[in-house]
């Protein structure tokens, strides 16, 4: 509806404040997310219906502790705020603060305030007052802090509708800053800035000339007043510490007389907690047991689904086959389109199932306890002990794993970070790992309660692993990067996590997964089943071919269409191809069939499983296709008449797929992430070399 | 010699007297770490490091570098 008018409200706060519980409480299920433009941050926007004729579009920006940000996602906050020509440039900001820890997370709210934009705040988690025995006078508060305060409680929906009524009347809101900060500071200093930028707010100017980033929107004349600013960075860094301790002496004057805690009500259930999760035996054995439940959990749970989405496919493919007239279109959509979309649709019960735990961990506070425990350790590798939930990210997908990187604000830990998180083994190793440990381990069990082929699992999970820490240890010794220490974590309380809040992460985080990697599989699925349903004279007249050759012999009608139809693949463009690389990957094991599969797993890994199946379903004749397995285990390797996935192709081929970077999205992500095409080269390369070689050992060695 | 937060004994507590500006990010003040705030060090990750401090209301991990270069009296 057009004549609707829309509020632009930013959603701000510290991290662990309930932000992100009163942004679902506010959208519900109309959320979108988007990119920045030129950058890859998502972009968390939704709907809010504040009456029948107005609708607050939401922003929900990433959560920091400060205007000044100390990493990449926080920058956003920054931008967000001061360029007002940007699609998301707030009408109202909205700061969330919670309860418990106030006075840190007003010196955001004094920061925004500062701008004079119409600010609201929200005091969240107000259900807690009682049992932390707090105390708060709201009037008083209101007009120390020259703002309308709404108490909330989101994840118990209360204090919505209210904040929804104080948005709609946010014109009455007053912009005036709290206390006039700068001239505190210096105020020779700030009337010469002011005098620079007239056309800006005070604190906006400063924080044009004490950030580090380039803004747009700043003119050539705006531009060299700002660089002429910062030329005394010294005096800058001096008045940036004295603006902070101002900050503070105005909120604990504020808070003195409005703002109570009766510390005997505290209990120290997070002393508690603290001392098990984080201690050095019993942590490191808790995270370990987290850990094997969830990769326990992702090969159990999973594979329910997974086996019932496998078969479906199957069956629509041939039950298509069956209603529809024979023909190319029906070929299509049979061995193209259905197998290809069943090549996306399975990987959804394993990334959600990891979205679900890692999502509940973050939730509870206790993923900020693992980044305690193991910073030093990362930290012997060159890494962050934040990089801990990139890589365990990474088992899920590289491309969110790297974008959760960018909280790691030191730059060499960050890029070493990036560069290993690919050995990590993601989702789509999986199915090319399960079908192929299917082929060639046997489903024993050992010690009575471990299966063989989950054991086999694990082992290759700790090899992804191996292989980035020692990667890692590498890249520490070769790069000669100086980057300053940013590492300073706050560890929250621990909390029961909101179902709703994970109901929400995990189907983001999933539907992110279908729309962006699917599009991918499901193109080069169509395109593969082209190269293989088609081919030059040779293919066209391969029926001639046949029947000229095999005129003497006696054959039936079937072994005849066989005959024909292995024929056309070896002739068609995809298996020209697969045969141009024969000789390469010869050494490993494979044969041209498998190079038909390798070549496709270059745009994405689990292509590799779709690609076997369009090659052996077009090889193979309808009525007998089964699924994917069942083909796969009945070809012969011609040379020798054995099982063409014996062992040592089976080990060559997981070694192979366990290293080499065959993932397109992760090599761009890299190079927007990293801001050059270097380190998606090195990646490429460095990890296809030692694919490479380590396959060719493997073979040489089992067979 | 100076008492850093990195000598605190666990459990100890005392108050911030200086911080060394250039090697502190702005955003441990902003986090409330500032001069004359009592400071309380909780707990030590396993190797030592990093440091788990508690600091106006605020529970934080630190490095032990970062730690060693804020001074403390009692």
């Amino acid at each position: 509806m057009s004549n609707e008018k829309v509020i632009k409200v930013a959603l701000i706060g510290n991290p662990n404040t309930g932000k992100t519980s009163l942004f679902n409480q506010l959208t519900g299920l109309k959320q979108k997310v988007g990119n920045y433009p030129g950058i890859t941050v998502e972009k968390k926007q939704g709907i809010c219906k504040l009456s029948d004729t107005v609708k607050a579009e939401i922003t929900d920006l990433p959560g920091t502790y400060s205007i000044n940000p100390t990493s990449l996602d926080e920058t956003l906050v920054l931008d967000t705020l001061l360029n007002e020509q940007n699609d998301s440039f707030p009408d109202v900001v909205v700061v969330v603060v919670e309860i418990e820890n106030i006075k840190r997370n007003l010196l955001l709210f004094t920061q925004i305030k500062d701008l004079n934009i119409p600010t609201i705040l929200v005091i969240n988690m107000i259900d807690q007052m009682k049992r932390k025995g707090i105390d708060i006078d709201v009037k008083q508060l209101e007009e120390k802090l020259n703002t309308k305060i709404v108490l909330a409680s989101a994840r118990k929906k209360v204090g919505i509708e209210e904040l929804k009524e104080v948005i709609l009347d946010y014109e009455k809101l007053d912009t005036q800053s709290i206390a006039k900060i700068t001239d505190r500071i210096d105020e020779e200093y700030f009337t010469k800035l002011k005098n620079a930028f007239p056309e800006f707010p005070l604190y906006k100017s400063w924080l044009l000339i004490t950030q580090n980033n380039e803004f747009d929107f700043l003119g050539d004349e705006q531009r060299k007043l700002v660089l002429k600013f910062k030329e005394d960075l010294d005096c800058i860094k001096r008045y940036q510490h004295k603006e902070t301790i101002l900050r503070y002496q105005i909120i604990n004057n504020v808070l003195k007389s409005s703002f109570n805690v009766d510390t005997s009500k505290a209990t120290d259930l997070r002393g508690i907690l603290d001392r098990i999760l984080t201690h050095k035996i019993f942590g490191y054995v808790i995270f370990a047991l987290i850990l094997l439940f969830i990769f326990q959990g992702i090969f159990e749970w999973a594979t329910y689904p997974m086996d019932i989405i496998d078969g479906a496919f199957a069956s629509l493919s041939s039950w298509i086959k069956t209603v529809l007239p024979a023909g190319t279109f029906t070929n299509l959509i049979a061995e193209g389109i259905v197998p290809g979309i069943g090549g996306v649709v399975i990987f959804i019960p394993q990334i959600a199932i990891l979205f679900t735990f890692i999502s509940i961990l973050e939730e509870t506070g206790y993923m900020s306890r693992v980044v305690f425990l193991m910073d030093k350790i990362m930290r012997k590798f060159g890494m962050s002990g934040k990089s801990v939930i990139p890589l365990i990210s990474g088992t899920a997908c590289s491309i969110p794993a790297i974008m959760a990187s960018r909280n790691i604000g030191n730059w060499k830990e960050r890029l070493i970070t990036i560069l290993v998180i690919p050995f990590t083994t993601c989702s789509a190793r999986l199915p090319v790992y399960a079908i192929l440990i299917a082929l060639i381990i046997p489903s024993k069990s050992v010690l009575g309660i471990l299966n063989l082929q989950g054991l086999t699992m694990m082992a290759l999970y700790l090899l992804g692993f191996t292989a980035a820490i020692f990667s890692a240890i590498l890249l520490n010794k070769i790069l000669k990067i100086e980057s300053k220490t940013l590492f300073v974590i706050e560890m929250p309380n621990y909390k029961i996590p909101s179902i709703k809040n994970i109901f929400y992460e995990v189907v983001e985080k999933t539907k992110a997964f279908v729309f962006g990697a699917g599009k991918i599989i499901l193109a080069i699925s169509i395109v593969l089943w082209f190269l293989a349903s088609n081919g030059a004279s040779k293919f066209k007249n391969a029926e001639e071919t046949i029947t000229a050759q095999v005129e003497s012999k006696q054959l039936t009608k079937e072994e005849f269409q066989k005959k024909v139809a292995s024929y056309k693949l070896e002739h068609s463009f995809i298996g020209y191809m697969g045969k141009s690389i024969e000789p390469v990957i010869k050494p490993m094991g494979y044969d041209w069939k498998i190079g038909i599969a390798l070549i496709s797993s270059f745009a994405a890994r689990e292509v590799f499983v779709g690609a076997l199946a369009t090659i052996y379903n077009v090889d193979s004749d309808s009525e007998n296709s089964g699924t994917i397995k069942q083909r796969m285990a009945a070809e012969l390797n011609p040379e020798t008449g054995e099982k063409r996935f014996n062992f040592p192709t089976g080990v060559s081929l997981l070694l192979f797929y366990a290293f080499a970077m065959q993932c397109v999205g992760t090599l761009a992500i890299v190079k927007r992430e990293t801001n050059s095409w270097k380190w998606p080269i090195l990646q490429l390369v460095g990890m296809g070399i030692l694919a490479y070689v380590s396959a060719v050992i493997a073979f040489n060695i089992l067979s | 010699m100076f008492k850093t937060i990195a000598n605190l004994q666990i459990g100890e507590k005392a108050y911030i007297e200086k911080l060394c500006l250039e090697n502190i990010p702005l955003v441990l003040l902003e986090m409330g770490c500032l001069p004359g705030i009592e400071v309380q060090l909780i707990q030590t990750a396993p190797l030592n490091d990093p440091l788990y401090i508690k600091v106006n209301g605020s529970h934080l991990a630190i490095r032990r570098e970062t730690a060693e270069k804020i001074t403390v009296v009692k």
